[in-house]
């Protein structure tokens, strides 16, 4: 059964192209600076243990921030909960947009208008509004981050999970299985889901970059996770004040959060690329481009 | 057909035939068109695409070019105006126009482009701008070419003039409307008044009836033939349909491989032809006019980059020797001017004339027989439109059925209101003596398993994420309970029958051709045995000679396992090859029906389809 697992195979190409070697390069040093940062910090991340924006010195490589605290300390250790988090709320929001944009393309109709309706009052709240509205009423929970930033994703997937399902849901494969009588939810999931596969490995490429900025920048405006603990998004709040003291305290955060997403919006990128080729066999990709190649030469021959 | 015959036509659809001189003679004067060596290559790998083609094109000569998908064609076709597809360029050769070698000019050849040389695209719906009036990119090719005045006519005279001659000026403001509010057979006329509008020497057409029916054919055809002969213009003209080819062609090349492997006069060519390819092209074509058996051709033709040594045809070729399979033969001259590329092409032409093929036997009516399938006053719209009224027919056990119309007659329609697709209909469906429910859902397992639907399209109706062995294994999944390896036997034994290997079941449906595509869907239809296949249009997606290979397996499924078809088809010869008895469908009422309906035609519109078929003369 390797079809189940075809997305697997996506990735694994995609990883293999020089723009996938790099994006996952990027992003790997980053995400594993996050998850193994927490057991190598040199000093606890909470405790002040010199000056207040002290500049960096042999001991405190990176220096120390607004309370003292080591700041090389709290980036290791500010990492993997933004991260966590940011998977979590991603996979909820992607994992949303996706069933409800297919529904709305297969059943098309009432079903389809009803959706994408409640998907427009949705969208029109920015992203990290609709997300603060939730956080500032029921408080700055881990949870609650997880799922305002998972839902403030899903219209958006929808919306482009929806585009694409509408063009499988016209195909005849699809109607080959209606006419053996199988249930909307298995053609849904066994027809449909995995031709706009490799959209929605995009789309989780691409929404991980933003639940990251997202969450960040609920931190930096006091509504994210909560301080004492550190966070790489709440480290470029405090820690603004003493930007020319000791800017490592901003600078490192900064550096991280663009490096990884840098890294992650490349190998998305790599992915899309990669998929194109998967999309179309390669005869009918040659037919796309003789008929256009034709209408092109037309263009030229008429003028 | 003769060239009086050719003459007649042209008059009796009213093109105007000044100055029509039938000439295919003046082969010693200077041609207009010369083309030696061309070779297109991909760029970067070098693959060669096209390459070693060379003929000649007198004034008012016109040339079929000839050959299936892939074969380089339409290459040859563009390279003749400096043009490439992306991604190809022109590696060697020259385009001598009147003695001007094209391929040198430059970006000096867009003033040559429409002007001297026109041409004609495939799809008229992506060449026309459909957001101008007919009229305005009409008079645009004039201005792009300067002109205003036309020996003593104003550009508007032309315009009418032009009108006139592809026969649109019945059409009411034909100036004033968009593209979209044109039928495709009207388009298509707008791109040759385009094309003929400056006058040119030479016109290159692309396969510029495809997609259009017989009728729509006919006239377009006529209106091309009209047009060369009164103007004295040169045709250059691409299809893979050799009957229409035939009609019009006074020399036929044959392409195969992105080589030229047989050129000559279309009689010497089509009567006799010295290549086996041409031969096996030629035996795979349905005749509208008796049931012989098709012979398909086995394997595909080598892709560019991945060609074998010697004559790219001998893998496939049943004449091949030793020696073919060392070097390219070159050109055999025989008789005339015509040429074969086969070393063995003396003795290909002295075979048995491929009129003597085999007929076949009609399958014997059985008498008070019940129909399998029954349609009764059967009424179908979409929304307000009535798209068939007041149909009703039968189709009996191991009988084929044929329902043949133009585009618009409803023949789709019908297929998807018996199985299910469309639910807008009232009257009566029955299977084996049930009514058939409107809604597919409410239908029972048992129904839809005796009763297999194959799409048109190959290419859209398998899901190109699932192997070969999912796509087959799927209807066992929804209508048996089987266990996994009585599913296996059975996808494995359909497979056989639609001539599919077991190396075929791990495959993605990419990594078929169109015609193991097409066996495909009918190996997923046959795996839950059914008694009745419906077939729409399962062959005009692919290339004659898969087309003749998917005809004689449903014939054989017929005759072996007693399957009856429903076929739904615009293409005649292909009704004449497979079915018992036909139905002719006009929009939305049958015109006739019944056994004999392609011998003798009672109505007029049937003897009129019947003579819109181009027909190859053989004998």
């Amino acid at each position: 059964m390797r079809g189940g697992w075809e997305w697997l195979g996506l990735l694994a190409r995609a990883a293999r192209t020089p723009r996938g070697v790099a994006g996952i390069t990027l992003a790997g040093v980053v995400i594993l600076l996050a998850i193994v940062g927490p057991f190598v910090a040199p000093h606890q991340p909470t405790v002040s243990v010199t000056a207040t924006f002290a500049p960096p010195s042999s001991a405190y490589p990176l220096g120390a921030d607004d309370l003292g605290r080591d700041v090389l300390s709290r980036v290791l250790a500010g990492g993997w909960l933004l991260l966590a988090v940011a998977a979590g709320s991603t996979a909820l929001g992607v994992g949303a947009g996706v069933l409800v944009g297919i529904a709305a393309a297969y059943f098309g109709g009432v079903t389809d208008g009803v959706l994408m309706r409640l998907v427009d009052v949705l969208l029109a709240f920015p992203q990290l509004v609709f997300a603060l509205l939730l956080v500032s009423v029921l408080g700055p929970h881990v949870w609650l981050i997880l799922v305002a930033v998972g839902i403030s994703h899903a219209p958006q997937v929808a919306r482009v999970v929806r585009a694409a399902a509408l063009d499988v849901c016209e195909r005849d494969f699809v109607r080959a299985v209606e006419l053996l009588g199988a249930p909307a939810r298995r053609v849904m999931v066994g027809e449909v889901l995995p031709n706009v596969l490799s959209v929605v490995m995009v789309e989780l490429g691409l929404r991980f970059t933003y639940s990251i900025l997202i969450i960040a920048g609920l931190s930096f405006l006091g509504f994210g996770i909560q301080p004492p603990a550190a966070n790489w998004g709440l480290m470029i709040n405090e820690n603004r004040i003493g930007l020319v003291a000791n800017p490592w305290a901003v600078v490192a955060p900064v550096l991280l959060i663009a490096v990884l997403t840098i890294g992650l919006n490349t190998f998305t990128d790599a992915i899309a690329r990669t998929s194109l080729g998967v999309e179309r066999p390669a005869e009918q990709l040659a037919v796309v481009a003789g008929v256009s190649g034709e209408a092109a030469s037309l263009g030229e021959v008429v003028r | 057909m003769s060239a009086a015959d050719r003459e007649s036509v042209v008059r009796d659809e009213g093109v105007s035939a000044v100055g029509a001189t039938p000439d295919g003679g003046n082969a010693a004067a200077e041609p207009l068109l010369a083309v030696e060596g061309l070779q297109v290559v991909v760029r970067g790998s070098g693959a060669d695409v096209v390459d070693e083609v060379s003929f000649t094109l007198a004034r008012g000569e016109v040339l079929g070019l000839v050959g299936e998908s892939g074969s380089g064609k339409t290459t040859v076709a563009l390279a003749l105006m400096g043009h490439t597809r992306r991604g190809l360029v022109i590696g060697a050769g020259r385009v001598l126009f009147a003695g001007v070698d094209l391929l040198a000019l430059g970006e000096r050849i867009r003033s040559l482009r429409g002007a001297r040389i026109a041409y004609v695209a495939q799809d008229p719906v992506s060449a026309l701008n459909p957001t101008l009036k007919i009229g305005t990119q009409l008079r645009e090719i004039f201005r792009a070419h300067g002109v205003g005045q036309l020996g003593g006519v104003s550009v508007e005279e032309r315009i009418r003039e032009l009108l006139a001659e592809v026969r649109l000026d019945r059409v009411s403001h034909a100036l004033e409307v968009y593209p979209h509010q044109l039928s495709g057979g009207q388009q298509q006329r707008v791109m040759l008044a385009m094309a003929f509008a400056c006058r040119p020497e030479l016109i290159i057409l692309d396969e510029p009836t495809t997609g259009l029916d017989v009728t729509t054919q006919r006239h377009v055809l006529d209106t091309v033939r009209g047009l060369c002969r009164s103007y004295h213009v040169a045709a250059v003209y691409v299809s893979h349909d050799l009957a229409v080819v035939g009609e019009l062609a006074d020399r036929v090349g044959v392409m195969y491989a992105g080589r030229l492997v047989e050129l000559g006069a279309t009689g010497h060519v089509f009567r006799a032809p010295g290549h086996p390819y041409t031969r096996c092209l030629l035996r795979a074509i349905p005749s509208p006019t008796r049931a012989h058996v098709l012979v398909g051709l086995e394997g595909q033709p080598p892709r560019p980059g991945a060609r074998p040594q010697g004559c790219f045809f001998a893998p496939r070729c049943e004449f091949a020797l030793a020696r073919c399979r060392e070097r390219m033969p070159s050109a055999e001259a025989l008789e005339g001017r015509h040429w074969a590329r086969c070393v063995r092409a003396q003795e290909v032409l002295r075979l048995p004339p491929l009129a003597e093929l085999p007929e076949r036997e009609p399958i014997p009516p059985a008498a008070g027989e019940v129909p399998l399938l029954e349609v009764e006053r059967l009424e179908a719209r979409y929304g307000e439109r009535v798209i068939l009224s007041g149909i009703s027919f039968g189709v009996l056990p191991r009988r084929c059925l044929a329902v043949v119309g133009e585009s618009g007659a409803g023949k789709t329609t019908l297929a998807r209101c018996i199985v299910g697709l469309h639910s807008g209909w009232r009257g009566m469906i029955a299977f084996k003596g049930v009514a058939l429910d409107r809604d597919r859902r409410r239908r029972r397992r048992e129904l839809i398993r005796r009763m297999q639907y194959i799409f048109q399209n190959p290419y859209t109706s398998l899901n190109p994420r699932k192997t070969v062995s999912q796509l087959v294994e799927q209807p066992l999944r929804e209508l048996f309970s089987l266990s996994r390896r009585e599913r296996s036997e059975r996808v494995a034994s359909a497979l056989e029958e639609a001539a599919l290997g077991g190396e075929y079941l791990s495959r993605y449906p990419d990594q078929l051709s169109g015609g193991e595509r097409q066996r495909v869907a009918i190996a997923r239809a046959l795996v839950v045995e059914p008694e009745l296949l419906i077939c729409d249009e399962v062959t005009s997606a692919l290339d004659v000679s898969v087309q003749a290979a998917i005809v004689e397996l449903l014939h054989r499924l017929q005759r072996t396992r007693g399957v009856a078809l429903l076929l739904i088809t615009h293409n005649l010869a292909l009704v004449r090859s497979l079915a018992d008895d036909v139905l002719i469908l006009r929009d939305g009422r049958v015109v006739e029906h019944g056994p004999g309906v392609l011998d003798h035609p009672q109505s007029e519109y049937a003897m009129q389809l019947l003579a819109n078929v181009p027909t190859l003369a053989l004998a």
